[in-house]
């Protein structure tokens, strides 16, 4: 018995004791009828050829570890950025449990969120009541300021209308007549998380700028020199929204963040749970209207509010989730032009700094080959960022990225001599990547958590950049734009490169002459 | 500290119907009337918990619920590790349920076992007007193709499926055919069937039996199987954090043969051999109960609850099961118990001075909201308040005849309001319950613990298990953080609650 109070082993060593470890041996031989283990160790090894590999890119049908999730995830993301903003997903209540469960892995944090709990005689009947008798309930219990509602698949394939359902539940008396309830329909088999953020962002706007679905006058714009910044769906929400506050409030900047996350998902433990915190006012939210223009950070995350907002007389410019120095000179640059601001000095020292820091470690960066996958916007942000390291982008992967987004992808790799043996992956998955890093091996990988499973298989060190992160604490509260933010992307390659330079020199007498205490 | 330690209890059970009736004045008078059903304080001496169970969850109270598919795909099938389940749909289920219940398992991921793999048919637009039962086909000749190891496929339906009128029992036949008789089990677990996951626990044994047990009768046992008088097999353990191993090593050295685990670690084969065991050992009621009760009745195999949770119920569990045997499995339960006994002895000696006295509010799913109930008493600790996330009045009923206390808070189906609410009032020491709750406790200062995940510790099954989970009862509860909650220049705050105001 390997078992002690004074030492107690839990399932990281327990296991390993003879007992066990005979235990379940004895398992596999009399009652798994598993294989042979040379007929694993065959198929183990097949599974890493080219043969292989063109088998797994023929796949039409199976999708197997796709980065990418469903719409409603989204809405729920930026419904919870708007101040006392309670999100009500019309539909099956398990996607509800999902979606809390999937941001609090993430963040470490509560993520308050409704459904209207439909069951089997709402998908006969629709799910009128329940909506009437959800919002009722919302309402009641946990006094919102809006709710915000968006669409599980179920409540799409039967067709529930939510503009009228919920007019029906406002003369039903669910909510006060005059009280905020936009929508957006999400259908989980159309797009990702970042078409939904993008439905439900616009629902939003739509609903304070257009006159709240025909219930009051819309907006008369009287332009101002504000502008607009949306952030887009981001794992990086609390830091970065953070670090672009702290910027514009450099630059001297009127600005309103349109969905702020970063305080919701980072409220202090200090004997008060705080449903809501933080986050863009609902007057904010209905003024951004008058504003001159308006700022996305991520262009795939806003394809449909984008053009919205621009049809209501806005510049609008978008970004590819700027990391690193000419991504960050050009959202500066953009602001400043719009705002008709300086950017002053103390930005451009930190532009000397992430220079400088560059320049520092750049020769351990340099000709280094990178695989690359996440959302569409984070894989071109990333991406720059490794060029101008003089590192090579070789495979870059988005399970949400369209064919428009591997024509950009491939615009990128060009524009440097650092992205000419580089690829895009539009609508691949995490098993199209393993073939990848097997047929092609690169030195690192860049990616989420779930990318510990090809750094198992392949031995390709992973660097978690990315959503979710659920196995590193707190990355969430570091920015990785701004050039800040850029400064921590390099510090997390880094870290991992060194890492992986002194695992890989520590056998004594045998390599650890390179074991060295300089790098 | 706890209030439980200055009151006697007739005004603990004043103080929780006095509470309940306060979280009811906040819901609207027809919430508040169904809400009130699923509400109670303990009476010793009744038969169950005096509450309503099973029922609908009401919309926008935030539930704690999830869905059929929950119960089924990440419950009962996800952890048959040598069997690829398809989560057949939208991307999202199988997304956010992927690798996320830490069914341990000893394989090769992606060659022969699949556990720790998100494998979706990512329905798009098409397939929901044209239908998904061509690219179901299609999916299982690439499954075939690219994992030629895997002993079998299971389709575990989301939402659509059943709404868009798909076939899957029909593609499963025909592709069975096809493969020379593999095992394709379609399931019928779409979210929006049932109150809870609850219901897709039942469909996920229902599939099993009919394409699991109907297929394999008249086959011949797996080779090399040999049945003896002693063989036994675990039901409704997952293996969390390696559950059923230190469940599965008591078992053995007490004598008895495991031939299969149901469903941690487990394998199709083992699920095949489960009509040759002796004794069932069934140890989460609430999910497998359906599938014991079909072996009894058609194969005559008996079962028999346990609960390996904590030295008390080990003991007597051990001693329950050894009692459908031989005396040389009776002495061997009384020898598994001697050999423990001085583990046990250190660890209660270690962490019962640190824990005495400390009280407890749970709100689990499946058994956890009673069984662990003994684990905490071992440790001098007090459950004040317990609920189930979608039990049903048998497992009230349990819970009342075996486990809590007179003037127990009880709450079924709470919902995020209730929970903070009777929480901040009865002020325990520490709240066991899930992912999606432990945060909004931490914020309160409040000590908490997962109780689905074991907060990614574990095991905390058998013996072994039991060190683990005082280790982690201590630690999470004794924590230096929790003394730096209040800010010092700052008044007290008065317990606060947002959604109240």
């Amino acid at each position: 018995m390997t078992q002690s109070a004074e030492n107690v082993l839990d399932h990281f060593e327990l296991f390993r004791g003879p007992e066990y470890q005979s235990m379940l041996a004895n398992k596999r031989e009399l009652f798994e009828n598993r294989r042979d283990p040379a007929e694993v160790e065959r198929v183990r090894e097949w599974a890493k050829t080219a043969e292989y590999q063109e088998k797994n890119f023929a796949r039409e049908a199976l999708t197997i570890n796709p980065a990418k999730a469903c719409q409603p995830l989204g809405a729920v993301f930026a419904a919870v950025g708007f101040e006392g903003t309670l999100p009500f997903v019309h539909g099956s209540q398990g996607c509800v449990a999902y979606y809390r469960s999937h941001f609090s892995r993430h963040f470490k944090e509560p993520t308050s969120c409704v459904s209207s709990s439909m069951t089997e005689d709402a998908a006969v009947f629709g799910g009128l009541n329940n909506m009437i008798d959800g919002l009722a309930n919302t309402y009641s219990m946990y006094k919102p300021k809006m709710i915000a509602v968006s669409t599980t698949c179920m409540a799409e394939v039967i067709g529930d209308d939510l503009n009228a359902f919920i007019k029906t539940a406002k003369e039903k008396g669910s909510v006060p007549e005059a009280f905020d309830v936009p929508f957006a329909h999400t259908p989980a088999f159309v797009g990702s998380h970042v078409t939904g953020y993008d439905n439900a962002l616009k629902g939003i706007l739509e609903h304070f700028w257009d006159g709240k679905a025909g219930t009051a006058p819309k907006v008369e714009r009287q332009p101002n020199g504000k502008i607009n910044f949306i952030g887009g769906f981001d794992g990086y929400t609390v830091g970065n929204i953070r670090e672009i506050k702290r910027i514009f409030d450099l630059m001297g900047v009127e600005y309103t963040i349109l969905g702020d996350n970063s305080d919701v998902w980072d409220t202090p433990t200090d004997g008060e749970f705080r449903m809501y915190d933080g986050g863009t006012t609902l007057e904010d939210a209905a003024a951004a209207v008058h504003a001159k223009a308006t700022l996305s950070m991520q262009e795939y995350c806003t394809e449909k509010t984008l053009p919205f907002i621009a049809g209501h007389g806005h510049e609008t410019v978008s970004f590819n989730h700027p990391v690193g120095v000419a991504g960050t000179d050009r959202f500066l640059m953009e602001v400043a032009r719009l705002t008709g601001t300086e950017i002053p000095d103390a930005l451009a020292r930190e532009r000397g700094r992430l220079v400088d820091a560059i320049a520092d470690s750049s020769s351990h960066i340099h000709g280094k080959k990178f695989a690359l996958y996440g959302d569409p916007d984070l894989c071109l942000g990333l991406a720059a960022f490794l060029l101008e390291l003089g590192a090579e982008p070789t495979h870059v992967l988005a399970t949400n990225g369209s064919k428009g987004w591997a024509a950009k992808m491939q615009e990128l790799f060009d524009s440097s001599p650092f992205g000419k043996n580089c690829k895009a992956y539009p609508g691949r998955d995490l098993w199209h990547m393993r073939s990848l890093l097997f047929t092609e091996p690169v030195d690192y990988l860049i990616g989420n958590t779930y990318g510990k499973y090809l750094e198992r298989d392949t031995g390709t060190p992973l660097i978690r950049i990315g959503f979710p992160i659920f196995d590193r604490h707190h990355h969430h509260r570091y920015p990785v734009w701004g050039y800040q933010g850029g400064l921590n992307v390099l510090v997390r390659i880094l870290d991992k490169i060194f890492d992986t330079f002194d695992a890989n020199t520590n056998i004594p007498s045998k390599s650890d002459y390179s074991f060295d205490i300089i790098r | 500290m706890s209030m439980s330690e200055t009151q006697n209890v007739a005004e603990i059970k004043a103080r929780n119907k006095e509470l309940i009736n306060e979280v009811l004045q906040v819901y609207p008078e027809k919430t508040a009337k169904r809400r009130a059903k699923h509400l109670n304080v303990h009476e010793a001496g009744k038969s169950d918990c005096g509450v309503k169970s099973n029922l609908k969850s009401i919309p926008g109270v935030m539930t704690i619920r999830g869905c059929a598919y929950a119960g089924s795909k990440g419950v009962v099938w996800g952890p048959i590790k040598d069997m690829i389940h398809i989560s057949h749909g939208p991307v999202g289920c199988g997304q956010y349920s992927w690798a996320a219940r830490r069914n341990y398992y000893i394989g090769t991921t992606g060659i022969d076992t699949f556990v720790t793999m998100q494998f979706t048919s990512d329905f798009q637009e098409k397939d929901i007007v044209f239908g998904g039962d061509k690219k179901l086909a299609k999916i299982i000749d690439e499954i075939q193709d690219l994992f030629p190891l895997n002993n079998g496929i299971s389709i575990q339906s989301e939402c659509p499926i059943g709404l868009i009128g798909d076939d899957i029992e029909a593609v499963s036949k025909v592709k069975s055919k096809e493969y020379e008789g593999k095992t394709i089990v379609p399931v019928r677990c779409e979210g929006f069937r049932g109150v809870s996951q609850s219901l897709g626990h039942h469909i996920a044994n229902d599939a099993i039996r009919d394409w699991v047990f109907d297929k394999a009768e008249g086959k011949d046992a797996p080779a090399g199987f040999e049945a003896t008088p002693y063989d036994v097999a675990i039901i409704g353990d997952y293996n969390i954090g390696g559950d059923a191993w230190s469940s599965r090593i008591l078992l053995e050295e007490m004598g008895l043969r495991v031939i299969a685990q149901w469903s941690g670690d487990g394998t199709l084969a083992e699920l095949e051999a489960t009509p040759k065991a002796k004794l069932n050992v069934l140890h989460c009621y609430r999910s497998m109960n359906y599938i014991s009760r079909h072996m009894e009745e058609k194969y005559g195999i008996p079962w028999c609850e346990y609960n390996f949770f904590g030295p008390s119920k080990i003991a007597e569990s051990l001693r329950k099961i050894a009692s459908y045997f031989d005396d040389k499995i009776k002495e061997g339960a009384e020898r598994v118990i001697a050999k423990y006994q001085a583990l046990v002895d250190d660890v209660i000696a270690k962490y019962r001075p640190r824990l005495e006295g400390k009280t407890v509010m749970l709100f689990v799913g499946g058994l956890r909201p009673r069984h662990v109930i003994g684990a905490y008493e071992d440790l001098g600790m007090e459950v004040v308040g317990t609920g189930y996330e979608f039990g049903h009045n048998d497992d009230y009923q349990r819970t009342a005849q075996h486990y809590v206390k007179d003037g127990t808070l009880i709450y079924d189906d709470v919902t995020g309001y209730e929970f903070e609410k009777f929480v901040e009032k009865v002020q325990p020491d520490l709240v066991g319950s899930g992912i999606k709750e432990k945060y909004v406790f931490q914020k309160m200062g409040v000590p908490f613990r997962q109780m689905h995940s074991w907060d990614y510790s574990g095991p905390y099954h058998g013996y072994d298990g039991f060190a683990i989970f005082a280790r982690d009862m201590d630690m999470a509860i004794n924590a230096p953080v929790w003394k730096m909650a209040e800010t010092p220049w700052k008044a007290k705050p008065k317990p606060h609650l947002m959604a109240a105001e």
